[in-house]
């Protein structure tokens, strides 16, 4: 935990350290509203020793003389008898088990004036504890419109704690909270005995409890004419929750987060692509040629445009989804959804992070964090990458303009789109196969429940979703971003050492060193186990490389055959290049069939690192990006070995 | 009467949540405890989950679990 500087004049009147303050509250009460109110960008995002649930840190000056405390962002939980990950976090930190968290000073609950009975209903567990706590009280003007009308200080007598109204957006009733927290401190200053732990709620103390908070809000708030007229949130929700219009407006919505990401992406992305090439370009002509240059021009430069090269699209999933979730728009498509996923054994909450991997994965896999089951994220993030992403499609047209240009099938159909077509289906297949049997052995379903608040629709705040988009960008570019620059370096490595003789950078050249180096070797030793796929040493040297990225097959192919990878028409002459292909024994190498096998193990293997990257981020282990590489090679090999082999015995060649 | 077969619309109060799940208990968490008002606003497409409104708000949940929730209904 970084320290937050202290300054002296604080040091006679309180604490040495800064205070460590707590933000807990139900899902959807204004939480995360409220925490960047008060820390404003003065916050980072922490995670949970070995755990996947994170959470955000921020400074929060709650006096001019003091240090400023420590806030601390946790997950939404309605009780403390926690059901997911995320509330058992956010509770055993609420409690002072938290492992390598110390216990919080004072707890500021966040409760949503729009729905007290539900939300006092963890605000009085929390109260019982006797630990310092004051009640934020949120949506206040939400409530006033809808004539609630909240006796504060009744409420705040009969409950005994300190309660204070705030309207986040325009940083409203923020220094009484900060007053109100310092002084709750003070008061306290011996921190209570622990309660002894698990002690479960029975049935009959949890109706009391709610029978008791009923009248408390009964006494201190009146509402002016309850249910009588529907809400404008309830006129929404009869379109976009509507048998028919319903999923027509989810449809509509997801075709236009896809289209951004495929499309509207593909402008900077080729830009960033561009300038890097650029890059690498001048410092290969301007330099002398040597291991420096090949090094920054051919592993640092490429590494790091590789890693930002994903930027666009990250910023573009998060800004849709920031607003979806937001508006309360995705609690929507979830319940619209639920219903077709559960037959894959996944939920609604799946559907947004495997549309988005048929743009790229690594934004996909990103946005499995909204999943709260941690086995449906697992499960959604072992297949996202089947979804065929935009890096496949390159590979896919070269093979397809190389093998089965001009060919038609059922009169006027292309054989290209046709099995264009094949392999999408192929992976999504797939996708659901894989799902099914991940659902039933290791990713048994652990039975959490499906409940999910459908929260009144309201305008997504600027604030919030810039802040959403900012954190996942940076994340990205510090966490997958190291892993991808290094191994970018490494695979560099392969393919320029050991060093030919000789350094005229003709196209010969180039051909000889990457032959004869690490990565050639390797094409040539694994040449036998591809071999009975259809691959000769050549492909082989292309798949070892792709595995960096899809699509750097085609560059490294066109090395390997001596094409030339910077000239203006580079696939066209692969293409010919590759038809005319010839292996040892005078057979072509390049046959249809060695295409298709080739498609089908591009579909089905993992050869991305900022994939396995990015899943070693959001597993926060190893574990499961080694097992996600092994099992899709397997099935990639199996794959291909099918398809060739079961190809030549029904005599295709 | 169960929760999921109320005619969608009309008020209704919870009586009793049978079963002991965690579900049940995550139900009762969120505010549908015994005497609680409660209202099915719809179900989704393929009628699977459904939308009910619990003491003014609202809430998704899947059919069985609503299979679960004894409720009355009120006025009439």
């Amino acid at each position: 935990m970084s320290a937050v500087p202290i300054t002296n004049q604080a040091a006679s009147s309180s604490q040495p350290k800064p205070l460590l303050i707590a933000i807990a509250g139900n899902p959807n009460a204004g939480k995360t509203s409220l925490f960047n109110a008060l820390t404003g960008l003065r916050q980072r995002v922490a995670n949970y020793a070995g755990v996947t649930v994170e959470s955000k840190v921020g400074a929060w000056k709650l006096s001019d003389d003091l240090p400023p405390a420590q806030l601390i962002d946790l997950p939404g939980l309605y009780s403390l008898e926690a059901t997911s990950l995320d509330e058992q976090i956010a509770r055993d930190v609420l409690l002072g088990r938290g492992h390598r968290m110390p216990s919080p000073d004072a707890i500021v609950v966040v409760v949503d004036s729009t729905n007290l009975v539900r939300n006092l209903y963890l605000a009085t567990q929390l109260i019982e504890r006797e630990w310092p706590v004051v009640i934020a009280l949120t949506m206040f003007d939400l409530a006033e419109r809808q004539r609630l009308v909240i006796d504060v200080g009744k409420l705040a007598a009969a409950l005994a704690v300190p309660i204070v109204p705030v309207v986040a957006k325009h940083q409203r009733g923020t220094r009484v909270l900060a007053e109100a927290v310092l002084s709750s401190v003070v008061k306290s200053a011996t921190a209570p005995d622990k309660l002894p732990e698990g002690n479960t709620t029975s049935q009959r103390s949890l109706i009391d409890r709610y029978r008791w908070i009923e009248e408390v809000v009964a006494e201190s708030s009146s509402r002016g004419d309850e249910q009588s007229k529907a809400t404008t949130s309830d006129k929404i929700d009869r379109i976009l929750t509507h048998r028919v219009f319903g999923p027509v407006v989810l449809l509509l919505v997801l075709v236009l987060v896809f289209q951004a990401i495929f499309s509207w992406a593909a402008l900077p992305m080729y830009i960033i692509e561009t300038v890097f090439n650029a890059l690498s370009e001048t410092i290969r002509s301007n330099f002398p040629p040597g291991l420096l240059a090949d090094l920054l021009a051919g592993g640092v430069i490429p590494g790091v445009g590789g890693v930002l090269v994903f930027l666009p699209q990250i910023f573009l999933l998060f800004l849709f989804i920031s607003i979806l979730e937001d508006s309360g728009y995705m609690a929507r498509a979830v319940f619209l959804t639920d219903r077709l996923l559960r037959i894959l054994g996944l939920q609604g909450r799946a559907l947004m992070p495997l549309l988005s991997s048929f743009a790229c994965a690594v934004p996909g896999i990103m946005a499995t964090r909204t999943i709260e089951d941690p086995k449906d994220r697992l499960t959604t993030i072992l297949i996202a990458p089947f979804m065929s992403c935009s890096a496949r499609l390159p590979v896919y047209t070269l093979m397809i303009a190389t093998l089965f240009a001009d060919r038609t099938v059922l009169g006027h159909v292309s054989l290209g789109v046709v099995i264009l077509i094949s392999l999408y289906l192929l992976g999504i297949v797939t996708a659901v196969i894989v799902a099914w049997i991940l659902k039933h052995t290791v990713l048994k379903a652990s039975g959490s429940p499906f409940v999910i608040e459908l929260p009144a629709y309201r305008l997504p705040s600027f604030g919030n979703v810039s802040h959403t988009i900012l954190t996942r960008c940076g994340l990205f570019v510090r966490k997958a971003g190291t892993v991808i620059l290094a191994i970018s370096i490494v695979l560099w490595a392969l393919a320029a050492f050991p060093r030919s003789p000789a350094g005229q950078s003709t196209s010969k050249s180039q051909a000889a060193q990457i032959r004869n180096s690490y990565a050639g070797r390797a094409g040539r030793v694994i040449e036998p186990v591809i071999a009975p796929l259809g691959f000769d040493w050549k492909i082989g040297i292309g798949l070892i490389s792709s595995f960096a990225a899809r699509e750097t097959i085609i560059s490294t192919l066109s090395i390997v055959y001596g094409v030339g990878a910077d000239s203006a028409g580079e696939s066209t002459t692969l293409s010919k290049t590759l038809r005319n292909a010839r292996r040892q024994d005078g057979t072509l190498a390049w046959t249809p069939l060695v295409g298709i096998s080739l498609m089908v193990f591009f579909v089905l293997a993992c050869q991305c690192m900022s994939t396995l990257a990015v899943v070693r981020r959001e597993t926060n282990s190893w574990r499961w990006p080694l097992f996600m590489v092994f099992y899709m090679l397997v099935l990639a090999y199996l794959g291909s070995l099918v398809t060739y082999q079961g190809g030549r015995l029904l005599g295709f060649s | 009467m169960t929760l999921d077969k109320i005619p969608s619309g009309r008020p209704a109060r919870v009586v009793a949540l049978e079963g002991s799940t965690r579900v049940t208990l995550r139900l009762m968490e969120m505010g549908i405890v015994p005497g609680a008002p409660i209202r099915l606003i719809k179900s989704a497409p393929l009628g699977d989950p459904i939308q009910v409104c619990v003491r003014g708000y609202h809430l998704a949940l899947r059919v069985a679990d609503a299979q679960e929730i004894k409720v009355t209904l009120q006025g009439e």
